[in-house]
């Protein structure tokens, strides 16, 4: 551990740890678990979208050979039969809560729904018999669409209930009816973001395992972060601490919807204790599409008033946001999305009637963005519009209404979900989008469009600005723990799918240790190695585990310098961590090695502890921030029409990115960059339909179409660092934003492509055939 | 998505292959496996018994012989895509390959797969009715030959019975002096396309079209040849203005809708990709005249 | 009652005899039988390109190929590619992915990796375009591909070099 001193800490661009075990094929998967004896799973999911259920005959499915189990409803132990799914975030707005039980109990909400579990000796034999399993379905109505499950009449999404109405609430800043009252202009949009989904490339899985002599479940799960699925484990049945405990092993991919808490996890837990082996059930692509949580239905009835100057009077309007068949967390989409809706501007009035409707559709929880892309896009089209309407140019109407950076700390007026005030902690808005423009040759672009148009060719260019609210409490552990053999380990409740925790977290404790990054391991979410833990997800990691880490290694360096201060002799301030030792500063030489000061921390038998130190050279340290972290980011797309086909292309791709002070700018990038192309997908590819009885039809990737290579574009990124005074390391997250505000500037800049023939887009994804259609004769072309 | 039990069976001759065809109940060929094995894999085909013709060696071959190209069931995609003596007689079916999915699925994909498998909007498939390929046809009860006009019979189905198997294709292309064009309108890079239009032309002295024949994909059930505008196009100079007519024509076939894409939208592909294929042959043309 | 058959397959130069369910796909033999996981699942229809892996030299989606139609195959998996280097090195492409930051999750990385050695083969000064073609059969839902195509470019640039030198 004598590594010579270098700059691999905060702020270095060093390369990942995780990636030479990945490159290799030696990453450990869910499904790379292989456990003696185990069993697999299968689910018999409804076919339908809303029925009842009747008689289940699970008799050829049993008689097949190798098959070890059938479990339904009713073989499930009462307190899964008393006891549905957890409210992750529950909340006072919601009028009608509905959550599932592990199985289906009589009714199905959604196709996809997993009636039966089959437990069998391979998968393939689990298949064979789950196609056994004779399921008496009574079909009821279903509705489809959270628009129409408003309409009076509307079949319910669920049997009896008092209506499709899940929650109903409004946000509210200022008086905006008697602000519009008065407005020179106002205009109204009605705009429509469809539904996408994670769509990792590695699915969900669970590996269960029950001790019965201790009586003690593990649960190995590909999620986002293994305490709350413990918790959710314990308090269904109820389990005592010691009783379960869940560890996450390497994950492909989570972007939101492996940070829930499924059914198929209490299902697989309950035949491991039930048969005495491990089970393991790995989600494949068909259950992915139709029983992994998706996001972003919203219906959007919206105005914005305006000044003569072009100055934002107020916003006002109504969110159909859909829930799907339940409310597993709540309120939190739609919550996050209206209250992202004032974004860099001056708002002083606003008021949104929220709407949070249920469906036969699988329920939708956070993807990669959370809200935030729809209210972005929703209200950067009306920031287009006012422009158009005003004959001003795009940019200038932004300018004209953005919060100024001397107004920070902004209050914005609203309550965030975390219950606090959304109060703006920092960040340069106007610099910015200067900073994108900039970059991607904005002030050129008409040159660019008017020697395209003379070719025959389409081309736009398109902006958006996002607010992004990051780094959401309530906390996250860290341990930092020097071991008696001199090596030093950081545990942490996070739980990585690809971000590098590894190897961002290492760095901060790098510069307090006195140590290379690549000396220092990082375990991440077990909960049998720290008792809490939140895991990863909105973008909140840097923030809360960095922070986290932060604070234990500096308790943990000072605690070496007491110690070492003692065995020295010399006061702990002549002493600095550099190179694996405690060395004096004025004689680099004098030293002692973290593992000789880590033997005496851990104390002797026998032999008291000197000094009143705690034992154990390590601390635990949960970073509990106030309130958010506000991240911001503007992007330029210009892109291509196709006039003929609709097909869009684009030609340049620049986002600037604020998140404060930056850890590893390489993997900073690395977020930005892939965030832009899951908003590529969403702006133009990815569609996932239903029909008019809520059947999904879109269940494979020839049907789905996630942007590919060739599909995506070269991202040009700018920088800002505009440090969050709310935490000791100034970070704010960075995981989302990439997306928030790409589908907004994609749109912007086909529209503005298709201006000479007066198309307006009110849609998300805007596909080729809409483009067409948009353009009705004119997309004759040539032909014509 | 696991494969249901079936018994496999890898013969080594086309006659073991066939006679195991006739045996065998609820049996179904496994080519290059590029649409069988997924479609087996979500058990929306659930044979009983596999026959494997990946051993049989003798359905492999790209011929050129008396103005005819004539290829094996079992050629590999990429055996035509590389194949020399492809790009000198038929260089459509490279410019048609190019949008055949990908690599990895082209190594193992094969021509007879695509065509037995007979989706709608596949490349192979659009290329088969351009050039109404003979389809040769083999069974234990012997061997026939039918155009591919009567080998599509609906929406991915064939007219081979239970018992036969497609042997190989043959595709008449003794005219050197025609020229050709492929133009598809796919969302992304390889995938099928929605609708795709390939072209031959052959010109006369006078520069008009002599000949064309048109293949229109995606459109319905199977690919067309629209014979009146085939033959509409006939003594017209290849300008603008008759592949606008040409066009206009194609907008008039009939279209099918689907979850994603309307018939009006198809329609309109039609249209616009019918002009493309038209102008890029023509293109070619002129490039060829000045060679 | 299942069909089985007797194997014998050489994976990354081990040749292993096995008795499998003739419904066994490749990958799921490669996974679950030989314990070789670095191969991943994503789709099993053929889309995502994680499971690529190269079969007599060429690439294949080892969910569309029955584990019983390599008997008598070679068969290179992710395992292989650093399998001629001195021990702790990565080779030049798997080296040039991790300077270029071209994975984060790592699920889709195998299927790049084998993907990209069987196109760089036989394209060895390939343009992006080119790389970005040649890539469309592999989903990656984390890099926005940015830093795959980058690693193929400069993994491409190392290896025309090293050949120059070789010369």
């Amino acid at each position: 551990m004598d590594t010579p001193e270098k700059l691999t800490g905060f702020g270095a661009s060093v390369k990942r740890k995780e990636d030479p075990a990945f490159l290799r094929g030696e990453g450990q998967y869910i499904d790379d678990l292989h456990l003696p004896n185990m069993l697999h799973a299968s689910f018999v999911r409804s076919p339908y979208a809303h029925a009842c259920i009747g008689k289940i005959d699970k008799s050829a499915a049993l008689a097949l050979p190798g098959v070890h189990a059938v479990l339904t409803f009713a073989d499930l132990p009462e307190p899964a039969r008393v006891n549905t799914l957890p409210c992750l975030v529950p909340h006072p707005a919601i009028k009608q809560l509905k959550l599932p039980y592990a199985l289906a109990k009589d009714e199905v909400c959604y196709a996809g729904e997993p009636v039966a579990c089959v437990v069998a000796d391979n998968r393939y034999i689990a298949e064979d018999a789950a196609q056994r399993v004779e399921v008496d379905y009574e079909p009821l109505d279903a509705v489809n669409n959270c628009r129409d499950a408003v309409e009076d009449g509307a079949p319910l999404a669920h049997a009896g209930a008092e209506s499709n109405i899940a929650a109903r609430f409004l946000v509210k800043v200022g008086d905006a009816d008697r602000a519009f009252a008065g407005a020179a202009h106002v205009f109204r949009e009605k705009i429509y973001q469809h539904r996408g989904g994670a769509f990792f490339i590695e699915c969900r899985g669970v590996v269960a395992e029950f001790d019965k002599p201790r009586g003690a479940f593990t649960l190995h799960v590909a999620s986002q972060g293994s305490h709350r699925i413990k918790r959710s484990l314990m308090e269904m049945f109820p389990l005592a601490d010691h009783e379960v405990r869940v560890l996450t092993p390497d994950v492909g991919g989570g972007f939101g919807p492996k940070g829930s808490f499924y059914p198929e996890y209490i299902d697989v837990a309950v035949a491991a204790e039930m048969l005495g082996r491990p089970v393991k059930w790995i989600s494949d692509r068909r259950e992915d599409f139709m029983a992994t949580h998706q996001e972003r239905d919203q219906y959007w009835d919206m105005e914005i008033a305006v000044d003569a100057s072009a100055k934002i009077i107020g916003v006002r309007g109504q969110l159909i946001h859909e829930t799907g068949a339940y409310t597993p967390w709540g309120i939190v989409l739609p919550w996050i999305t209206a209250t992202t809706v004032p974004g860099p501007y001056v708002i002083p009035h606003l008021k949104l009637d929220v709407l949070s409707v249920f469906t036969n559709k699988i329920q939708t929880t956070p993807v990669r963005g959370a809200g935030r892309p729809e209210a972005v896009t929703v209200m950067e089209r009306l920031m287009d519009r006012v422009a158009r309407e005003l004959k001003l140019d795009r940019a200038e109407v932004r300018r004209r209404n953005f919060i100024q950076p001397s107004q920070m700390p902004y209050k914005v007026g609203i309550i965030f979900r975390d219950g606090r005030p959304v109060t703006y902690d920092s960040g340069n808005y106007p610099a910015c989008l200067d900073g994108a423009l900039k970059k991607s040759d904005y002030a050129n672009f008409p040159a660019r469009q008017a020697v395209a148009r003379k070719d025959g060719r389409y081309i736009g260019i398109g902006m958006a600005i996002a607010v992004e609210a990051t780094g959401l409490g309530p906390y996250e552990s860290a341990t930092v723990r020097v071991a008696t053999s001199g090596r030093i380990t950081i545990y942490t409740g996070a739980s990585p799918q690809g971000q590098a925790h590894k190897t961002t977290l290492a760095q901060i404790a790098a510069d307090q240790l006195g140590v290379d990054y690549t000396d220092i391991d990082v375990v991440t979410s077990d909960t049998a190695a720290v008792a809490l833990g939140m895991g990863t997800f909105a973008a909140r990691t840097a923030v809360n585990a960095g922070n986290s880490v932060h604070v234990a290694a500096m308790e943990v360096a000072a605690k070496a310098k007491k110690i070492a201060a003692g065995m020295m002799e010399c006061l702990e301030d002549d002493l600095e961590l550099a190179g694996g030792h405690v060395r004096l500063k004025s004689a680099p030489d004098v030293k002692k090695p973290l593992r000789e000061i880590a033997g005496r921390a851990f104390g002797m038998p026998g032999f008291s502890m000197a000094g009143g130190l705690t034992p154990g050279l390590e601390h635990t340290a949960h970073f509990t921030p106030d309130q958010s972290a506000y991240s911001n980011s503007a992007q330029v797309a210009e892109v291509e029409v196709d006039i003929e086909t609709g097909e869009v292309k684009i030609l340049r791709h620049t986002v600037a990115h604020d998140c404060g002070r930056v850890i590893n700018p390489m993997v900073v990038d690395g977020q930005v960059v892939g965030g832009v192309a899951h908003g590529v997908g969403n702006a133009l590819y990815e569609e996932l339909k239903f029909d008019d009885q809520a059947q999904p039809l879109t269940t494979n990737f020839g049907e789905y179409l996630l942007p590919m290579a060739a599909d995506v574009p070269r991202v040009d990124l700018v920088h800002l660092d505009t440090p969050s005074p709310l935490n000791p390391l100034g970070v704010k997250g960075a995981g989302e934003g990439g997306t928030i505000s790409a589908i907004g500037a994609i749109i912007s800049a086909v529209e503005n492509a298709l201006e000479p023939f007066g198309v307006r887009i009110a849609e998300a994804p805007i596909t080729p055939m809409r483009i067409v259609e948009l353009l009705g004769e004119h997309a004759k072309g040539r032909t014509a | 998505m696991k494969p249901a039990p079936f018994t496999y069976h890898d013969p080594r001759s086309v006659t073991e292959a066939v006679t195991l065809l006739a045996e065998k109940e609820n049996a179904r060929l496994l080519a290059g496996g590029q649409s069988l094995m997924p479609m087996m894999n979500f058990r929306y085909a659930m044979p009983d018994h596999l026959i494997d013709l990946n051993h049989v060696s003798e359905l492999s071959y790209i011929r050129a012989e008396n103005g005819a190209l004539k290829i094996g069931a079992m050629t590999r995609q990429r055996d035509i895509e590389f194949s020399e003596v492809i790009r000198e007689n038929c260089p459509l079916l490279q410019a048609a390959l190019a949008h055949v999915g990908h690599r990895q699925t082209r190594n193992r994909g094969t021509l007879g797969g695509s065509l037995c498998h007979q989706d709608p909007s596949a490349e192979l498939v659009n290329v088969a009715a351009l050039f109404n390929a003979t389809m040769h046809v083999v069974s234990q009860r012997g061997a026939r030959d039918l155009p591919y006009a009567d080998f599509a019979v609906g929406y991915m189905t064939t007219a081979l019975e239970a018992d036969e198997m497609l042997a190989s294709i043959t595709l008449k292309t003794s005219n050197k002096t025609n020229t050709y064009a492929f133009a598809e309108f796919a969302r992304r890079h390889g995938d099928f396309a929605i609708v795709a239009c390939s072209a031959l032309l052959t010109m006369n002295a006078r520069g008009e079209i002599a000949e064309a024949s048109l293949a229109l994909s995606g459109l319905s059930h199977a690919p067309v040849r629209p014979a009146a505008i085939e033959q509409a196009l006939r003594g017209h100079k290849p300008d603008p203005e008759t592949f606008k007519a040409a066009a206009a024509e194609a907008e008039k076939l009939e279209a099918n809708a689907d979850a994603y894409v309307t018939a009006a939208y198809r329609k309109h592909l039609a249209r616009v990709l019918t002009y493309r294929a038209l102008e890029q042959a023509a293109a070619r043309a002129v490039e060829n005249a000045h060679v | 009652m299942s069909d089985t058959r007797k194997l014998s397959i050489t994976v990354n130069g081990t040749t292993h005899n096995a008795t499998v369910e003739t419904r066994m796909t490749l990958v799921d033999f490669l996974r679950h039988e030989l314990l070789l996981t670095g191969t991943h699942v994503g789709c099993e229809h053929g889309v995502c390109g994680a499971c690529t892996v190269l079969v007599k030299g060429v690439s294949v989606r080892a969910c569309l190929m029955l584990a019983v139609q390599c008997h008598g195959a070679t068969v290179h998996t992710v395992e292989s590619l650093a399998q001629g280097e001195p021990q702790g090195k990565l080779n030049v492409l798997q080296q040039a992915f991790q300077d270029h930051h071209g994975l984060q999750c790592g699920f889709c990385t195998p299927g790049m990796l084998m993907t990209l050695t069987e196109f760089l083969r036989d394209h060895p000064d390939p343009s992006e375009a080119e790389v970005r073609e040649a890539l469309s059969g592999n989903l990656c839902r984390c890099t926005g591909y940015q830093g795959i195509v980058d690693a193929a470019l400069a993994a491409a640039r190392k290896m025309r070099e090293e050949v120059d030198e070789s010369k």
